[in-house]
């Protein structure tokens, strides 16, 4: 028993993605269309072209007839995934684990999401009917919970951590800047942040990604066979999903410093992909910040920072376009808005680009001898997540 | 023997300055306090609270029945007296039965109870309501009391039943129908001169009852709701007013058909041995019950007793009085109101929704909050024991306030809590200002209504702060 991973057993060799807004003026089929259209191109192929479909959406429409209605799919499998916010990812791990099983040549997995048809504000889950004891707070509640644990484990003052995490806003609004698709395109400053009034916890709205539709899509093949289509595919290198066990909000050992289902999925995809020193190896990484202390933690459960360490790392531009470690070069959630099931999809488009060197010039990640891009995803709230890490790069072995 | 075992009393944490309503309006308000129900309240909480108090002062007392009266019910049809009887985790044979609508029912029950047999344990809870400005608005006030009502061999009686006196008499004074929110008053002169004879005969017949004359009496609580009438108090009664117990009305105001319950329970609180208390209730007529402290009293010493609750307390805005109350409509946030509670899903975890049982696993000895099948520690399957939660003492181990979420009185405060002993649980806060939490702080849990979709009310429990405990 064991987790192998697929590394080098499939490629991708196309990608799409929309711009992510509100899109008052397009549906989900729209959505859907446009994406896919674009990732046909990007891989020159037809739609008959592909074997199988794989539909990640969290709560914009069930089943697979949501994708091959609009699309006009006929005759072939289309499989609805869901999981939480990382639903885009899952739908490609699953669709990428499906090619490498060698049951299908060529598959696409496509993430969309329809938020702003709901007419509330933010992300809402979809009831569900229970006892009524679950706690019912706003994720960005929940993930605010981390900064006073943070700074009292830590011993940071919490006005420095507050500054701190504005100031990954501030990063990730400077790269959406210089991004066509994304939904906030001015830039922000750490200061203006922190003299926001507060939402929840310490956090005020712009510590809080933005609410957007979206969609986006890859498509894959074997690796043996990619450069039938591409000439610079990517190739995967590890796909790693934890779900937990709900266990911040029963176990009194877990202290809200951590997102251990995300440290776990990087322990696992970086033995997959053989990557045994992620800060000299991984080139860049899109990860989930959702909110703004989530980005800090995880520099730490990614082992881009050691433990304790990410609010100095964050304070010396570790993680900017020009930083050691470029982390969301495409803006973010924070830029972007989060379309559930389409934000996993997103985040490899910018891997696409960048190892492939097609991202734009005012945002491109500085040449360096590393070659493995980083996605990262999550679903849920500290302590009881579900999370995806997958690693890609541009060459065998 | 038979008398009162226990009492109990619950006073909500917020106050409204009368002076408020004056300050808004121009008129209305008066001096002093009003208590009043947070906005996760309604009798039947109230009435658990006070209950829990007076169970857990009794020590280990078997019950046999739980009755509620309140005029002000959570539900109709539905007894409401079985959802305290699930938040007290009672024995299923346990009677749980609703005594309600009349602001009689309150004194009418707790003389019941000691007339009858067995060990009861009555509870009685009002929310007072009225227009903005009106008078009873602000003489009104939120609160339950509970007494454990049963025969010595049940436990140590601290104050005998002696006697009680009636007189009934059908007059139109103060009236509400089904659905509204307020109630009406004849002309003030009516009720006073019709409640004056009636209090005179009811007391005789009570001292007649009790073999004693009036002299004898050391403690007279007089409740009601027509403050004229009762403004007669001891002269009516032809007791010395001297003996008078303090109304509450200046702290607490008038918690309707809680209140004879609760002013014997403050009183209980102040007597020696061998003293005799006289309570009465004005309404539709007159009810008088006359108890007798036994030496078990010197002994008694309640643990939230009335006097520390009706003097602690923090204030209310009178806007923000007036929207719980549903006469000010506010904005609420842009976010889905809570969905309806699954009654099949509830059911299935009584223990967990109503008397806050977690279980613990028997191998690694890990606490679930709520119940699990299989543990988080060593993933022991089936082989769990319940655990309960209620009176045991947590510490904030991190916080939030989150003000995006729908609630009915934003911001909500949050916690995550570590217990005492261990466990951990998620809970909302209540009856705290926001700027006062903090990692470290300690808090108990403390019965609520979270919510009500589709006049499905949800209970569950939240955590206030432990205050007064060094």
């Amino acid at each position: 028993m064991g987790s192998h991973g697929i590394k080098d057993q499939v490629a991708i060799i196309g990608m799409g993605c929309t711009p992510f807004l509100e899109h008052w003026d397009k549906s989900l089929d729209d959505l859907i269309i446009d994406a896919a259209q674009s990732t046909y191109a990007s891989a020159g192929v037809a739609q008959e072209d592909v074997d199988a479909f794989w539909f990640g959406t969290s709560q914009s429409a069930a089943s697979g007839l949501a994708m091959g209605g609009p699309l006009k799919i006929q005759g072939k499998p289309v499989t609805r995934v869901e999981n939480y916010c990382a639903t885009g990812s899952e739908a490609m791990r699953n669709a990428a684990y499906a090619v490498a099983s060698g049951a299908y040549d060529v598959v696409m997995a496509l993430g969309a999401e329809k938020v702003k048809d709901g007419g509330y504000q933010g992300l809402n889950a979809f009831p569900i009917p229970t006892d009524g004891t679950q706690r019912t707070l706003t994720a960005a509640a929940m993930f605010s919970l981390i900064l006073p644990s943070y700074s009292q484990k830590y011993g940071v003052d919490r006005d420095e951590l507050r500054y701190t995490v504005a100031k990954i806003a501030e990063k990730n609004h400077y790269n959406g800047a210089r991004n066509p698709l994304a939904q906030f395109r001015r830039e922000t400053s750490a200061e203006q942040i922190c003299q926001m009034a507060a939402v929840a916890g310490e956090l005020s709205v712009f510590d809080c990604a933005g609410v957007a539709d979206g969609a986006a899509a890859v498509i894959m093949c074997r690796a043996e066979d990619a450069h039938k289509y591409c000439p610079n595919p990517l190739y995967i290198k590890a796909l790693s999903f934890v779900a937990g066990t709900g266990a911040g909000s029963l176990d009194p050992d877990y202290d809200y410093t951590s997102l251990l289902e995300s440290k776990w999925a990087a322990e696992d995809a970086y033995a997959q992909a053989g990557v045994t020193d992620p800060k000299s190896e991984i080139a860049m990484a899109e990860v989930h910040d959702c909110f703004t202390p989530t980005e800090l933690v995880l520099m730490e459960d990614l082992g881009f920072s050691d433990p304790g360490a990410a609010w100095q790392d964050v304070l010396d531009g570790a993680f900017a376009l020009d930083g050691r470690l470029p982390v969301n070069t495409d803006g973010g959630l924070k830029s972007f808005g989060h379309p559930v099931g389409a934000s996993g999809l997103r985040m490899l488009y910018e891997v696409w680009l960048q190892l492939r060197g097609e991202a734009p010039e005012d945002r491109r990640i500085p040449e360096t001898d590393r070659n493995l891009g980083l996605t990262h995803n999550l679903g849920g709230y500290p302590g009881e997540m579900v999370s995806f890490v997958g690693i890609y790069g541009p060459e065998l072995g | 023997m038979r008398g009162i075992i226990a009492s109990g009393a619950y006073i909500p944490h917020r106050r409204l300055d009368r002076a408020e309503i004056t300050a808004l309006f121009g008129k209305g308000g008066g001096r002093g306090t009003r208590s009043v129900a947070g906005f996760d309240e309604d009798t039947t909480t109230m009435g658990a609270e006070a209950a829990r108090n007076a169970l857990r002062d009794a020590g280990d007392v078997s019950v046999d029945s739980l009755w509620f009266a309140t005029s002000t019910p959570a539900y109709l049809e539905k007894t409401n007296a079985a959802a305290i009887h699930a938040a007290l985790r009672l024995d299923p044979s346990v009677g749980a039965l609703d005594l309600g609508g009349a602001l009689r029912s309150g004194i009418g029950t707790v003389r019941t109870a000691l007339q009858g047999g067995g060990t009861t344990l009555v509870v009685c809870s009002d929310v007072r309501d009225g227009m903005a400005t009106s008078a009873d608005e602000a003489s009104g006030g939120d609160g339950a009391a509970a007494l454990l009502i049963g025969d010595e061999s049940a436990g140590p009686v601290i104050a005998e039943y002696v006697g009680a006196g009636i007189a009934t008499d059908e007059f139109l004074e103060r009236w509400r129908v089904p659905g509204a929110a307020r109630s009406r008053v004849w002309e003030e002169r009516f009720g006073e001169v019709t409640y004056a004879p009636l209090m005179k005969a009811a007391f005789d017949a009570a001292l007649a009852d009790a073999g004693i004359e009036a002299d004898a009496i050391d403690h007279l609580a007089v409740a009601g709701l027509h403050a004229r009438a009762i403004k007669r108090g001891g002269k009516a009664f032809g007791a010395a007013t001297e003996h008078l117990v303090d109304d509450l009305s200046a702290t607490v105001g008038n918690t309707g058909t809680a209140h004879p319950a609760l002013l014997l329970a403050a009183t209980l609180e102040q007597a020696e041995p061998g003293q005799t208390i006289a309570v009465a209730m004005l309404a539709d007529g007159v009810e008088v019950v006359i108890l007798r402290t036994t030496d078990a009293i010197a002994n008694y010493s309640p643990s939230a007793p009335v006097s520390a609750q009706a003097a602690s307390g923090a204030p209310i805005d009178y806007g923000k009085f007036l929207s719980w109350r549903g006469m000010v409509a506010v904005e609420p946030p842009n976010r889905p109101p809570p969905q309806r509670t699954s009654a099949s899903a509830a059911y299935r975890r009584n223990d967990w929704k109503f008397a806050f049982v977690g279980t613990r696993d028997r191998s690694s000895g890990m606490l679930h909050m709520p119940p699990a099948r299989v543990s988080q520690k060593g993933g022991a399957v089936d082989d769990m024991e319940p655990v309960p939660m209620a009176d045991t003492v947590g510490t904030i181990a991190s916080f939030t306030i989150d003000k995006l979420v729908y609630s009915p009185s934003p911001p909500v405060v949050f916690a995550v809590v570590d217990f005492d002993g261990g466990g951990r649980a998620p809970l909302e806060l209540t009856d705290v200002d926001p700027d006062e939490v903090e990692i470290g702080g300690r808090v108990e849990p403390t019965f609520r209504r979270l919510s009500t979709s589709d006049e499905i009310h949800n209970y569950f429990w939240k955590v206030r702060p432990v205050r007064g405990e060094s």
